[in-house]
Formats: C-alpha cells, structure tokens, sequence
C-alpha cells in the first residue's frame, strides 16, 4: 500500500472518487511531512495559511458533484516567482521581502481553476540566478538524497519538495534548465515546455526570450497532465502561443516507442564526464532501442558555445528586467540584491552599452539564430535527442560559492535547447554515488507530445524513480 | 557673412486611444485623480508584460502614411533604458531600430519639402508631482499617464528658419486632427515639441588676385555651429521663439569662441518661456546610453501591404488637398485655408455643396469672417447676410434726387473732382432706406446722377 505523498495525479482523484480519503486528510499530511522535515530541508519559504479551508471547500464539491477537475484537490509546492495573491512573493530576494502581489500570475489562475491547492510557496536561487539554490537570500534548500548536498537551481525547492514528498506535484520555471537540472539531481521528472507554449505572465521574470514555466513532477504522467493545464495563448503575453494545446495525457499513452527516431548527441557525452554518468545515458539509449524506438548518434554544434551566447542574452536582459527595483517601490534598497544579482546585472548592463552592444549582444543573437537552425534541420529527421541534463550528479553544498560561472557550467547540456525555446523533460535515468542522474529528452518546439510520450514510455519501463529515505538522510 | 540656420523638429503625440499602449486601462487621463487608471502593467509591477495595442499601431501607421511615408514591413519594438522615478520599469518601451514609418515629408506653402526621418511609437511616462505634503516637502509619482501612446514624428533638419518651423509644426497639428487620432491639445500636453538647431555660418574668402584674372563666384568657407535640442516645448511659439534665441545665441557664441559642430559636442537646453531663454541642461558627456536592445516581451511584426492600404483608405482628406479641393470649388484661398483648422465650418459648407441657392464662396466669407451664427437656420442666415436690397430704380432715385438737392454743398464737391464724396450719398441714401437699398444698384444710381 502506498502511503498518500507518493501518489500521482490519478491516483488521488481516484482515492477521492472512492472516497478512500478526502483532501483534508491529504492536505493535512503533507502538512505534517512539511513540520517534520522542512526545517531541515527548507524547501518552504511561506506556507498557505487557507490551505485546509480550501481543502475541505474542495471536499464538499466532490461530495456533490464527484472529482469534474483535472487538478482537483491536487497539493501543488509554487515556486516563488509565481505571483499568487495572498502569499508573500520574493523570488527569495530581500528587495521583495514581504511583498504581497496585487494578482495572480496566469498559470496560478489556471491550476486554481483546475482545482489546485497551494500548500506554499518553495526556494530557489535569488531572482532564479543560479543552479544551486545557494544564493537565495533566505538559505540554501538541501537535496534529500543528501543534505551534503545541492538540490540544484533555480527551481531547487520545488524538485526537493516533491523529491522528499512535500507536495503531489510542483511548478517551476526555467530560462535554461531550472527545471530539468534540479529535477535531475533531486531525482524527479521536470518539464520544460516550449518557449511560449504556457504563459509567463505573472512570473517574476530572469530573461524574457527564453523564460518558460513547467511542472516537476514524480511522474511523466503528471508533468503532461499540468502541462496540459497550464498551456494555451493568454491574452496578457503578447509572446504566448496561439497554437492549440494538444491532448498530451492521451498522446503519452503508449506501450512501446516503435517508429520513433531519436538522436543521441555526441557532444553531451562530454570529454570530462565521468563513465559511470556516461554509461547511464548510453544504456539509456538501449533501453529506448528495447522499446523499438531508432536511436542514432548524431552531431550537434558543441555546447560551449552555448554558454557564451546565453550568458550574454540573459545577462542583458537581466540587467534590463530588474531595474524596476529601483529602490523606490517595493520597500527595501538596492542593497538587498544578492551579490550574483548584482554580478548579472552589471555585466548585462555592459554587454548592452554603446560600443560593446555588436561585440556581444548582436554576436549573441546571431549565435542564437545558427543554433535554432541546426535544431531545425535536427528535427527533420528525428522525434528527440537525448543526452545527460547535467554533466553529474548534485554537487557538494558551498559548490557555487566563489564561481561566478557556476550556473553556467552545470547547465551546459541544456542552454541550446532553451536558447532554441525547444521543448524538453528530464527523467530520472539512474544513480551514481547513490545520487540520481537525469536523462534529457528534447523534441522541437511545440512538439511536447513527442518528448513527454518518449519519457513517459521510458519511466514506466524502467524502476529509476524512487524516494530517498528521508528517516536515513535526516 | 552668411547665416543659414538648420532646424529638424522632433514631435510627440499622444495618441486617444481608448486603452494604454500595453495593458487595458484608460488611456485618457488628463485631470484623473491620481494612480486610479493604473494596472500590474503600466505599474510596472513584477511579473507583469506588455501586450501591444492594434489600434495605437494603426493609429501610428494612418501618421506616418499622411505624412507620406514609408510603412517599414519588418518593425519592432525595443527597450530604451534609463532612470527616472516616473519610468515605472526602469525602461520605456520605444522604437529604435526598425520604426514603423520612415522617409516621409510635408510640403510647406512656399513649396519647400520637408523630409520626415521616421515615425515612430512608444509609451508615455508617469508624472511628479512636487508637492509640499504635511509641511514636508515630497515627490510624489502620478502614474495614470504611464503607458499612454506616444507617436514620434522625428524631421529631417530641412527649415531654415523659426517661421518655417512653426509652418510645419502648424501642418503637423492639422494633420494629425484630421485624421482623428488625437486633438493634439497643446495646452494638455498631448503635443511637445523639440526643436534641434544649429547654424551653417559662410564667410567669404578674401584673396588677392592679379588683374588680369577674374573669380566669377567669391570663395566661401562654412562652418556649423554645435547642434542644440530644446526639450519639451508645448506651444508653437515658444517653439518659434526658442528657435530665434538659439540661432541669434549660437551665431553669438561661435562669434566669440570659434567652436564648430562636433561628433561630441552636441547639448541639451530647456526653455524658459517668462524670461524667453534657452539654458543648458546637459552636455553630449553627460548624456545617457540608453542601452537599446530589442523588446523580448513583444514578438517582432510583419505589416502586411492589405492593412497599409486598408488604412491609406481610412484618410480623410488631408488640410492641404481640402484647401486645394475648396479653391477647386471656387473659395478664395484665404477663406479656404481658415475654414480647413474649423471643423464645423467645413462641415457646413460640404453640407450645402450641392445647394444651388448658395454660392460657395459667399458662405465661405461669412464662416471665415465669422459674420454668420453657426447654431442658427445655415441657409435663413445666409439668405439674411446676403440679402438682396432694394433694387427698384426708380424708388431710389426719387430718393437720392431729394439727398442732392439738399446737399448742394457737397455736390459742389464732387463737380470739383472729389469723387470720394459719392459714398456720403450713398451713405445718406441707405440710412434712408433703412438699409433695404441694393448696394450696387444705390451706388450706380448715385454716380449717374451725380454726373448728369
């Protein structure tokens, strides 16, 4: 019998419809879980205070009219630069310390239509500017499989609260692999839909071109059926995408991944990765081949380049996207901002300068744009690639200490695809020193169906998601 | 010493629109209690994005085709950055690049063109307020004109003088209210204008030549002087008389210290309309790098040929092909060219265009003189106006004959040849009529019987 965290999305809404418990009893454990364990973990920043009202508002609905939500009654962990009304927002940055929003961002709108309960608001690196969780202003989040180390960033809290089973399911959000990279070292699933596929209205923003929100989520099930939530055009992003949301819960159903075409790209097998890294992901690509799918090794431009042109886009849009917290709104000063904050902010405002604007910013976009061509012919001949998330497992605490770079480093292996706006899921592909390892799956843009029904396919045919023992680690 | 100033004319409009430029609130906010027309958006709250306004596009793109431009088929927007503590995101949203209209022009009454450099579009900012606030004196910000749409109708510098400029700025603001995109009020603020201004200064040369040759043209040096912009003018003739000061001050100054033109010397100067002086406000090293990078928030556009020529059919008639329409019409071209800034009196008398009982031209003189009330009866007040009088010959030259005959004086007069005396007759004649006399007929009447 499983215990009520380690559910997925289907398995509540059927424990409701059986009534075999009610989303009080849930809500209520996760609570408990949340007072045993975050302390130590601090994967919460603010808790939702109405959470049990609103469980038990859900619990009489579903006592008349039966479960008619996608995400009815569902614990959802928010990482906190989603903008939601009555809980303190900060992008764990002191410049917005207690600042309460005056609305809801689209996708909280849209989950809370859907049925959602917010249990709270998780870490994450200060205004997302990182892969470590470790320049939150409010203290490092600990990765549960091991509380010597990272839980991975920006989005670290939320895959270590579902990680540690805090939550059902979490969002994140990632401008290039704060979903997927944590998701890796916390052993979960993180997605990151395409570019423009799910609103970012109301989202704090990092870098506007390749910001992107998407679930973490235990299983490929339920990353696809948030997805399906969250998506469509919103009228408030002018960027959003007009095309129509497909149905990606009946697309993932699949028992074997015959037909399917998959790349495995050469050059994210990296010269210094470690073996043991490097076989996960190559027997990986033999299970996929079990499961009828063709894999081939193919060649992509190498991802270095990546860290240059992205490093300089985001930088510049960073420096330009905080300068509303001036100092004079929002109740504290500039002194507030994290040291990696300000680093970015003030290469992004020299890479936009007059005289450096062509040597950087327009070299970056012209970078980009090859990029984006390469995926294009890349994807006329195959459904994904695939290859690692990270070039390892989650690295010791302190890591990010002193390395301006870090970020950068750690997520190497998927800066193209988010430079690209490609849509891509992380899946949990093994461990390897006793720390999960992720395997990147990553179909063209809009074309979620294919990298969630691949993922989905391979998670099911293989037993790489698992809990850490938290009554062991802590 | 030749002087030959150079003006260019950067011009902002806001557009009246019904919503901002990014978001849904109000666009209108003259006279608004403070911060109430305001949203995440034009507050630049966290989280918040831009989504642009079709109609403000098109209202910008209906300028830029009066103004004969050129509908640019790639446009976009960008972030131009800088801060102020009325710029709510710490940047404005402007064009920079990649305008939407280039490469226009305006055709001043002399026939002179005037280039059109671009127009383009981007929002408004909040506004101070300076206050005096529990006997403390503060700052306080006003955002309900935050994100309201601006156009930019930036000139080429092709005037050559104050009045020039005023011309165009004059066709401008016509323009811009006949094609109904806002009432360009100036005393509202909904157009500023900011003239840029430097001289081209030509000396002759003297050289000494031997008789025996002959220079048909004296050789001539120019120099310019250090281009000036004048920020935030709000009247046509603060704007005349900025331009004025600047080129009687920079030929003054050149005078004294010898100082051309530079890539680097350019200044900004603001003007102070009660002493009628211009006076620095920043000089080219000080001046901000407005680190300009394209709008990630608003994907590019493509303006398709349908909706340029959808719009260009949308114009009205412009000021300068109705006046030419009115004189086509037989209307003086001086009633003509008052009665294309008076709505109403174009109104009037396109609604009688047809009518045969009223001679255009007359309708177009009373309206022009203001002689007819525009509220009332149009044709009984014209009828009135232009009454024909009395026209029976023999009535009023029984009555004229009795005038002579009691001024013998003055007939005496004009037997002498002071002809001019003939209006006294007719003068007498009207007031004896009550003023229901034909004037030319009385007036003939007069003459004849003044010489037989």
């Amino acid at each position: 019998m499983k215990e009520l965290h380690e559910l997925s999305i289907k398995e509540v809404l059927d424990g409701y419809a059986n009534k075999d418990f009610t989303c009080v009893d849930l809500v209520k454990h996760f609570q408990s879980r949340i007072e045993k364990y975050n302390k130590k973990l601090n994967v919460y920043l603010a808790l939702n205070e109405n959470a049990l009202v609103e469980a038990s508002n859900i619990d009489k609905e579903i006592a008349k009219n039966g479960v008619t939500l996608p995400l009815q009654g569902i614990p959802f962990a928010v990482k906190d630069n989603f903008l939601t009304i009555g809980m303190v927002t900060t992008a764990s940055s002191n410049i917005l310390k207690g600042y309460r929003p005056q609305y809801n961002a689209t996708t909280i709108e849209r989950i809370l239509s859907a049925g959602a309960v917010i249990l709270g608001k998780t870490n994450m690196d200060s205004f997302a500017h990182g892969s470590s969780t470790e320049t939150s202003d409010f203290g490092p989040t600990l990765n549960p499989w091991n509380l010597g180390r990272l839980p991975g960033g920006s989005s670290g809290g939320s895959a270590a609260a579902v990680s540690a089973g805090l939550c059902t399911v979490a969002l994140g959000s990632e401008t290039a692999g704060s979903v997927r990279q944590p998701a890796a070292w916390c052993g979960v699933t993180g997605f990151k839909p395409s570019y423009g596929r799910a609103s970012r209205y109301g989202i704090i923003a990092m870098a506007s071109s390749t910001d992107q929100p998407g679930p973490i989520t235990r299983f490929v099930e339920d990353s696809a059926i948030i997805t399906e939530v969250i998506s469509g055009k919103d009228p408030y992003d002018a960027t959003s995408s007009p095309s129509p949301v497909e149905k990606y819960i009946k697309a993932i159903s699949t028992s074997d991944l015959r037909g399917v075409r998959i790349g495995l790209v050469k050059e994210y097998l990296l010269p210094n990765m470690r073996d043991d890294v490097k076989n996960l992901i190559l027997d990986a690509a033999d299970k996929l081949r079990l499961l009828g799918a063709t894999v081939d090794e193919v060649s992509l431009m190498d991802p270095k380049y990546a860290i240059g042109v992205y490093t300089v886009i985001q930088r510049s849009e960073v420096s330009s996207n905080l300068a509303r917290f001036d100092g004079i709104r929002f109740g504290h000063d500039r002194d507030s901002l994290c040291e990696e904050t300000k680093r970015r902010i003030m290469l992004g405002t020299y890479t936009l300068s007059a005289g450096y604007y062509d040597a950087f910013y327009k070299k970056a976009l012209a970078v980009r744009t090859k990029i984006v061509d390469e995926f294009n012919e890349m994807f006329k001949s195959y459904d994904a690639i695939i290859g690692a998330v990270s070039p390892g497992p989650a690295l010791p605490l302190g890591a990010s200490k002193n390395q301006p770079m870090f970020g950068e480093m750690e997520d190497v292996l998927v800066e193209q695809s988010s430079i690209a706006g490609l849509c891509s899921t992380s899946v949990p592909c093994g461990f390897v020193d006793g720390l999960p390892i992720g395997l990147q799956i990553t179909s063209d843009q809009l074309h979620e169906s294919k990298s969630l029904m691949i993922a989905d396919c391979f998670q099911r045919n293989t037993d790489f998601l698992k809990f850490p023992d938290l009554n062991e680690t802590i | 010493m030749k002087i030959t100033p150079l003006i260019g004319l950067e011009v902002h409009v806001e557009l009246e629109t019904k919503s901002k430029m990014f978001c849904g609130c109000p666009a209108n906010h003259f006279g608004k209690e403070p911060n109430t027309q305001t949203c995440p958006v034009c507050l630049g709250l966290p989280g918040a994005l831009p989504v642009p306004n079709e109609k403000a596009i098109e209202s910008c793109l209906k300028i830029g085709l009066a103004l004969n431009c050129r509908v640019n088929i790639l446009s976009k927007f960008d972030r131009k950055q800088y801060f102020y503590p009325d710029l709510a995101k710490g940047y404005q949203i402007s064009q920079y690049d990649q305008p939407f209209c280039s490469d226009g022009f305006v055709i001043l009454d002399s026939g002179k063109r005037i280039g059109i450099e671009r127009v383009h579009m981007e929002e408004d900012t909040g506004k101070l307020q300076h206050v005096v606030l529990d006997g403390k004196k503060v700052s306080l910000v006003d955002y309900n004109r935050s994100g309201v749409p601006l156009v930019e109708i930036v000139s080429r510098p092709d005037m050559s003088s104050s009045i020039e400029a005023k011309e165009y700025l004059k066709k401008i603001h016509e323009i811009v209210k006949a094609i109904g995109v806002s009432s360009a009020d100036m005393e509202k603020g909904q157009m500023r204008l900011e003239p840029t201004i430097n001289v081209k200064i030509e000396n002759s040369i003297n050289i000494n030549v031997s008789d025996s040759t002959k220079i048909s043209d004296t050789p001539t040096i120019s120099v310019y002087t250090p281009l000036a912009e004048v920020k935030n003018i709000n009247s046509f003739n603060f704007a005349q008389q900025a331009i004025d000061f600047e080129i009687a001050r920079q030929t003054e100054e050149f005078e004294k210290s010898g100082i051309e033109k530079s890539a680097t010397n350019k200044t900004t100067r603001g003007y102070d309309s009660i002493k009628k002086i211009t006076f620095l406000q920043r000089t080219k090293e000080e001046a901000k790098d407005y680190r300009y990078f394209p709008e990630p928030d608003i994907p590019p556009f493509i303006i398709e040929n349908e909706l340029i020529e959808k719009l260009r059919g949308e114009l009205p008639l412009l000021p300068d092909q109705l006046i030419s329409d009115l004189i086509g019409r037989g209307i003086d071209v001086k009633y003509a060219k008052i009665i294309v800034g008076n709505e109403e009196a174009l109104s009037i008398l396109n609604n009688y265009k047809d009518d045969s009982d009223i001679e255009p031209n007359k309708l177009a003189s009373l309206l022009a003189n203001k002689k007819i009330d525009t509220k009332g009866d149009i044709k009984g007040e014209y009828q009135k106006a232009t009454k024909v009088g009395n026209t029976n010959i023999e009535e009023l030259k029984s009555v004229v004959e009795k005038i002579i005959s009691s001024n013998p004086n003055v007939v005496a007069e004009f037997k002498k040849g002071k002809t001019g005396v003939a209006g006294f007759f007719v003068g007498q004649a009207m007031k004896e009529t009550k003023g229901q006399a034909d004037p030319k007929t009385l007036n003939k009447i007069v003459i004849e019987l003044l010489n037989s």
